[in-house]
């Protein structure tokens, strides 16, 4: 149903996910636990790419980036960077990947954590910052163990406020 | 009918746009972080979108913030009596020492103006509050609640009770990132307090320790010497706590020792911080702290 693609309420339910996984972000969390914080925003933007990619622009997708640089301090692009080209496969891939399995798509999406951190990484190496790597790749392995859990999330969420 | 094929269309000459899309937006994203790395030049860009987050970050600290008010307001009678007197015996305690500090104040000035030397002796001081700590662990920065609108700038200085806590790195209009001592990109010059001897401090990554990378074998310093801001890098004003030295490991292999000191600053459990502002432009800073001092009276 194309007339979906461009509901302007699922448009409005993709911001509010999108601020609530910022806010997450910013969630102060302990110590031992800080380096396991998934990446909730890059998880909720694939979703929406995946299953609104109709509404899921590639400006909206940049701008998303840039308040997470913003939020984390880091160099103004950065995730902007990473957001854009991790977005590039499910937006393109979006019909085929859409019936997938389960376990198939949390396979994929721990190919795109995987891209997404690379760049992110990539980016602090060229810019000079230290990095440990546990720290990175943490996030990796929780992001992909979390995926189902949100998508289940904001499936519901998606289907109960989808038009008739 | 025709809606609907209009909206094929539409997808279909969508899709083959989509990689110059992804493709200008990464250049994009390129472009601005060679223009934004190290010379901070999209700062305004910077702190519109900081405005933006700013009610998350709010949101966010929320929780804590009412833990907090909710032990403030549910404190027995007793405890805030003890308290009561405890802060009058301490506050008599720093009064007297402070007669002496005027005293010494007003000393010094008469010398630096026999010497003709134009020198800070003393510094503003606005207090503000830790908002959120940083989500990136290998980054040891924090969120404080004093932005422009507050008088804070980039590089300013940040105590508490105990020692230097770090510097600014990013002012917002409304709150302030903030990068500690501790952090592994951080390099502070101190000198220490018993002989004056110069070197630079770095970040380990650790709250509880602080590297001296830079001191030969042979030079004068024992364990227990406190190192102090030296106030050479021109960020910091001289003569505050940084840590003080807790091992000495010589190599003598090697053109410089080993040392590490422990951060005199609570860093990892520290809730308020000190700004400090030169004294330079006064008028400036202290129109700015009574405005503050205002904001913060309303809210309460």
């Amino acid at each position: 149903m194309p007339a979906a693609n461009r509901d302007p309420r699922q448009r409005w339910l993709m911001t509010l996910s999108i601020v609530i996984a910022l806010a997450l972000t910013a969630l102060p969390l302990p110590g031992v636990m800080a380096p396991l914080r998934p990446d909730w925003v890059i998880l909720v933007v694939i979703y929406w790419c995946l299953f609104g990619p109709g509404n899921a622009g590639v400006l909206l997708i940049f701008f998303t980036g840039l308040m997470l640089d913003v939020l984390n301090a880091t160099i103004l692009g950065q995730h902007a960077m990473a957001f854009v080209i991790t977005s590039y496969l499910p937006l393109l891939l979006h019909l085929r990947m859409r019936v997938f399995s389960w376990i198939q798509l949390t396979a994929a999406i721990f190919g795109l954590l995987l891209v997404y951190q690379f760049i992110l990484f990539w980016i602090n190496g060229v810019a000079g910052d230290s990095t440990p790597l546990i720290h990175y790749w943490a996030p990796v392995l929780t992001g992909t163990l979390i995926w189902p859990v949100v998508m289940l999330l904001l499936d519901g969420m998606r289907l109960r406020t989808a038009g008739p | 009918m025709a809606g609907s094929n209009s909206d094929t269309q539409r997808r279909t000459a969508a899709v083959p746009a989509l990689g110059f899309r992804i493709l200008f937006f990464a250049l994009l994203s390129l472009a601005m972080m060679a223009i934004d790395h190290g010379r901070d030049n999209l700062d305004g860009l910077r702190r519109t979108i900081g405005v933006i987050v700013y009610p998350i970050q709010a949101t966010v600290s929320l929780p804590s913030r009412f833990i907090d008010w909710s032990a403030r307001s549910t404190i027995s009678r007793a405890d805030l009596e003890r308290e009561n007197n405890q802060l009058k015996v301490e506050r008599l305690r720093t009064r007297a020492e402070l007669q002496r500090f005027n005293a010494l104040e007003a000393e010094n000035a008469r010398l630096r103006a026999m010497l003709k030397a134009s020198g800070k002796v003393t510094d503003n001081f606005s207090m503000a509050e830790i908002m959120a700590v940083d989500p990136n662990p290998y980054l040891h920065s924090i969120e404080i609640n004093k932005g422009i609108r507050h008088g804070v700038f980039e590089g300013q200085a940040m105590v508490d009770a105990n020692g230097v806590v770090g510097q600014i790195k990013v002012a917002l209009p409304f709150s302030s990132t903030a990068v500690l001592i501790s952090d592994p990109d951080h390099a502070l010059p101190v000198e220490v307090l018993r002989n004056g001897l110069r070197t630079i401090a770095f970040g380990t990554g650790e709250f509880n320790r602080l590297e001296l990378p830079y001191l030969p074998n042979n030079a004068d310093v024992i364990i227990g010497d406190l190192l102090v801001t030296s106030g050479l890098g021109g960020a910091f004003p001289a003569g505050y706590p940084v840590a003080t030295i807790s091992n000495i490991n010589l190599q003598p292999g090697q053109p410089f020792a080993a040392l590490e000191a422990t951060p005199a600053a609570k860093l990892d459990r520290v809730r308020e911080v000190v700004l400090i502002s030169p004294k330079d432009e006064s008028g400036k800073t202290e129109e700015h702290l009574a405005e503050a001092e205002d904001t913060d009276a309303s809210r309460e």
